[in-house]
């Protein structure tokens, strides 16, 4: 009774110490929530960088953007879209729900956790500097040297871009250091390692693939810096630098980092799938060995990304294994979703619509992925609009329709609200019908010659079409993005109150209130399954049984 | 076979340009179209099967109010389902590992020597922003050692198994940042990288104009750095390759437009063999107007656009490292007049 009048007393003070208590905050809640916050922020700009560029696409020879600034939108839209929006994102959504779904109080350092969400959103301020500068950098968002040398990048553009990405990964690196911490050490009695909830066990071999991917990229942009202004020439060719090196050095960052932004989601979705489908995650052993798979074997493929350089057949040949290496457990992940569904009582509320989004439109993106893996095929059609295709629907079909998947699931645990079911399906179809008239035609203008990069094209080469039909799903996929802005924000005053367990889940953070207090849990639970909550539920038929 | 649909809907367009991966005009090209059919075949099957099973489940055992609230049988998993579904995965990747593999060698061969009767062309290809420099080396084992720029001639082959190939190969080499190579109906894309030489090599029957541009973002211009690689019959090619090893000669005192050529600072960036005008920074002019286009393929090559282009090339390549020189006339000299005459 005492804490909830403390806590309803609070809804009675000054902004003032509202906003100052969300600055000051080390509790992973609000740390996850200003993380989803800036990512959101960041992808409205990043989508309007898209769609500046689509227009510019929209007939050959356009005159609404003129080469440098069409150079600088993409390079930005790339940037953007994967250190501010992507990453952010999903270390939000795990900064939120791996504390409770473990059963523990706060992450391992709550004020390590802080000080990473204020060096992330730093490092994007710092990049986005850049337009106050003259003009943001015009290298592309993965920088081939030696454009990134000052003989071809003369505004410090490069050099805010660089910095920036070297302070948010110390942010980003923090974050994995405390989701292992967390993992490994905070578990409440009774859940081994072998028993945490899958999000979990994905949060954990993301955060080990940050620990290797992200201190090589640092070093690199680290370099870059010391080429442009202390007279390094690690990169500089015309004096006896080396232009691969970068290219060697950034995708073995790279390569993993779709990993990063990929995992989390297959977390979220072998959360949801299974309580929308009413059955436990079939294979749960196996999805777990081919996460841990997947997070080695992507060290290992970087570089499909330069299959065009001119390496070796044998160097080729090796990348070309490895990459469709990768395959088998991903593929197995999508097998063993099939099979929780099969069989089940499906029901397609908004998260589960998500989810088949999801696995429908990933499992294109992973298909066209097996085909630039054969890389003859990939000397074609690297560098050119069918990759551009290709990732999106990794990107979008996966991660970001992963996003709201889960954003879906978890919203009425952070809120204590339901969001609108007709605005989410609105939402859905939007997008869906946006997204597959922008990136399916880009797969056909790839296969008809069209590079990348280019901020006009010629009318004559059978592009045209194809380039309006993106444009037209660009155009339709905005006001999908508006209304998820407004049903996130309207329902926090018109939705219907969650409850604890709205959707009658399994996991951990359904056992707390919505929104849980500070402390997360009154009495840290014991467990002895993957799903406490089915445990209690049925206790004539516990998980524990069959584990 | 060809996308007959996109090409069909394309061909709206006036006069559309085939750039097709899937209408290859060359070994390479159409060892790499043998690949993607069954690539393409291999995962429209996967494709098929997945989504099938996605959406049969789907719709199958969809929630019915009357069910009730009962929940359906655990299933927790099942050893031989995966390892079954490991194993057909692992077996497709296996196949696609061999075929990847031979086509891969069949692509990447590395360039034999010139030697006489070869019928092999070998031309150095240098990648500058953002344009093409062409240094022909060799033809038939003998040496050539003429440089153009822009628009590369290849001798054609005679069709059939057993008509004379004439192969080109390619020598790839960057003078700034990374560029790519790409003329889809001819062969993959090769990246030009500075500090590296890499190879390449294409070989076509038909005679044509093929298309293609810079597949590596280089830059302002990376748009405007556009292919055009003419497969000439081989009487063709004689007669083009021996007009483009010829001198010009050195420019009479009278000729105003020459002086006016000679006096700006075009000199210090062009060349025109022959003559004291020796600068490599730019495209060699001395035959530029045996070439189709201007400005790496974005413009027409006619006298008006040759003027347009010589006044201000910053509005037709905004970006390009080509000062505007004005009207190009100095001294009543006309600069655009001299250059017309370098045919």
């Amino acid at each position: 009774m005492a804490i909830a009048e403390y806590e309803s007393g609070l809804e009675r003070r000054p902004w003032t110490a509202v906003l100052h208590e969300w600055v000051t905050t080390v509790d992973h809640k609000k740390i996850g929530t200003l993380y989803v916050l800036m990512a959101v922020i960041f992808l409205v700009i990043a989508g309007c960088e898209a769609l500046l560029i689509r227009l510019q696409l929209l007939r050959p020879h356009n005159d609404f953007l003129g080469p440098d600034t069409f150079n600088q939108m993409f390079t930005m839209h790339g940037t953007t879209m994967v250190f501010f929006v992507g990453m952010p994102i999903l270390i939000g959504i795990g900064n939120y729900l791996v504390p409770l779904m473990i059963g523990a109080r706060d992450m391992a350092f709550p004020r390590l956790n802080a000080l990473g969400f204020w060096v992330t959103l730093l490092g994007g301020l710092l990049v986005y500097f850049s337009f106050a500068t003259g003009g943001a950098p015009a290298i592309g968002w993965f920088a081939y040297s030696p454009l990134t040398e000052h003989t071809f990048a003369r505004s410090p553009a490069t050099d805010f871009w660089a910095l920036g990405l070297i302070v948010s990964g110390i942010g980003t690196l923090t974050a994995a250091v405390n989701f292992i911490a967390t993992i490994l050490g905070m578990r409440a009695p009774g859940m081994a390692l072998r028993k945490v909830p899958f999000f979990v066990w994905t949060m954990l071999w993301t955060s080990v693939l940050i620990l290797f991917a992200i201190p090589p990229l640092t070093a690199g942009l680290a370099m870059v810096l010391l080429d442009r202004n202390l007279g390094a020439h690690f990169f500089d060719v015309q004096n006896g630098g080396s232009a691969l090196l970068w290219q060697h050095v950034f995708w073995f960052f790279g390569h993993p980092e779709v990993y990063i932004l990929i995992l989390p989601v297959f977390g979220m979705v072998s959360e949801i799938i299974p309580v929308f489908s009413r059955k436990v995650l079939f294979g749960y052993e196996f999805m777990a060995a081919a996460t841990a798979a997947i997070a080695f074997i992507s060290l290992g493929v970087w570089a499909h990304h330069m299959f065009a350089v001119g390496m070796s057949r044998t160097a080729d040949l090796f990348f070309v294994v490895s990459t469709f290496l990768v395959s088998i457990p991903t593929g197995i992940k999508f097998f063993n979703w099939l099979a929780t569904m099969y069989g089940g009582r499906i029901s397609l509320a908004s998260p589960m619509l998500f989810c088949i989004g999801f696995l429908a439109m990933f499992l294109i993106g992973g298909l066209t992925g097996i085909m630039l893996g054969a890389a003859p095929f990939d000397f074609q059609l690297t560098d050119s609009y069918f990759v551009i295709g290709h990732f999106h629907f990794v990107l979008i079909g996966g991660t970001l329709f992963g996003v709201f998947a889960g954003i879906h699931y978890w919203y009425p645990k952070v809120t204590g609200r339901m969001l609108s079911e007709r605005l989410a399906r609105w939402q859905f179809w939007l997008l869906l019908v946006g997204f597959l008239l922008t990136f399916g035609p880009m797969h056909i203008s790839g296969m008809l010659g069209m590079p990348r990069r280019i901020y006009t094209y010629e009318a004559d080469r059978g592009w045209v079409f194809w380039n309006q039909l993106t444009t037209i799903g660009a155009i339709v996929q905005m006001p999908s993005f508006a209304i998820f802005v407004y049903n996130i924000f309207a329902s926090l005053w018109n939705g219907r109150p969650a409850g604890e367990d709205p959707w009658d889940a399994w996991t951990l953070e359904w056992a707390t209130t919505s929104p849980p207090p500070g402390y997360n849990f009154e009495v840290i639970p014991t467990v002895h399954s993957r799903r406490p909550l089915w445990d209690q539920k049925h206790p004539d038929d516990p998980d524990w049984q069959y584990e | 076979m060809d996308l007959g649909i996109p090409l069909l809907l394309a061909s709206a367009d006036p006069a559309t340009q085939d750039l097709s991966i899937f209408d290859p005009a060359s070994p390479p090209a159409e060892s790499i179209r043998s690949l993607s059919v069954l690539v393409f075949a291999i995962t429209a099957f996967i494709f098929v099967v997945v989504e099938g099973i996605l959406f049969y489940s789907l719709f199958r055992f969809r929630r019915r109010a009357a069910a009730g609230t009962a929940e359906p049988p655990q299933v927790y998993g099942s050893k031989p389902i995966e390892i079954a579904w490991t194993a057909a995965p692992a077996l497709i990747v296996f196949v696609l590992v061999l075929v990847t593999a031979r086509t891969l060698w069949e692509v990447n061969v590395p360039p034999p020597r010139p030697q006489a009767g070869d019928n092999t062309l070998f031309v150095t290809v240098v990648g500058h922003q953002w344009w093409w420099e062409y240094t022909y080396d060799h033809y038939d084992g003998q040496p050539l050692g003429f440089t153009t720029a822009n628009e590369l001639h290849v001798p054609a082959g005679e069709p059939g198994e057993n008509g004379v190939k004439r192969p080109v190969y390619l020598t790839l080499r960057s003078a700034d940042v990374c560029h790519s190579f790409w003329v889809p109906r001819l062969a993959g894309k090769t990246d030009l990288i500075p500090g590296r030489e890499n190879k390449m090599w294409f070989q076509s029957d038909r005679p044509g104009v093929y298309l293609g541009q810079c597949a590596e973002y280089c830059g302002t211009q990376h748009a405007g750095m556009l292919l055009r690689v003419s497969v000439d019959p081989p009487a063709a090619f004689d007669a083009w390759r021996k007009n483009q090893a010829k001198e010009k000669p050195p420019p009479s005192p009278d000729d105003v437009n020459a002086r006016a050529f000679f006096s700006e600072t075009c000199v210090k960036c062009h060349r025109v063999r022959g003559t004291s005008a020796n600068g490599t920074y730019a495209p060699d002019l001395t035959h530029l107007m045996s070439r189709d286009t201007l400005a790496s393929g974005m413009i027409k090559n006619d006298p008006d656009t040759l003027r347009r282009w010589v006044a201000d090339p910053q509005k037709i390549k905004p970006g390009c490292l080509m000062p505007a020189f004005g009207t190009g006339k100095q001294d009543g000299g006309d600069v655009t007049a001299y250059l017309l005459t370098l045919d």
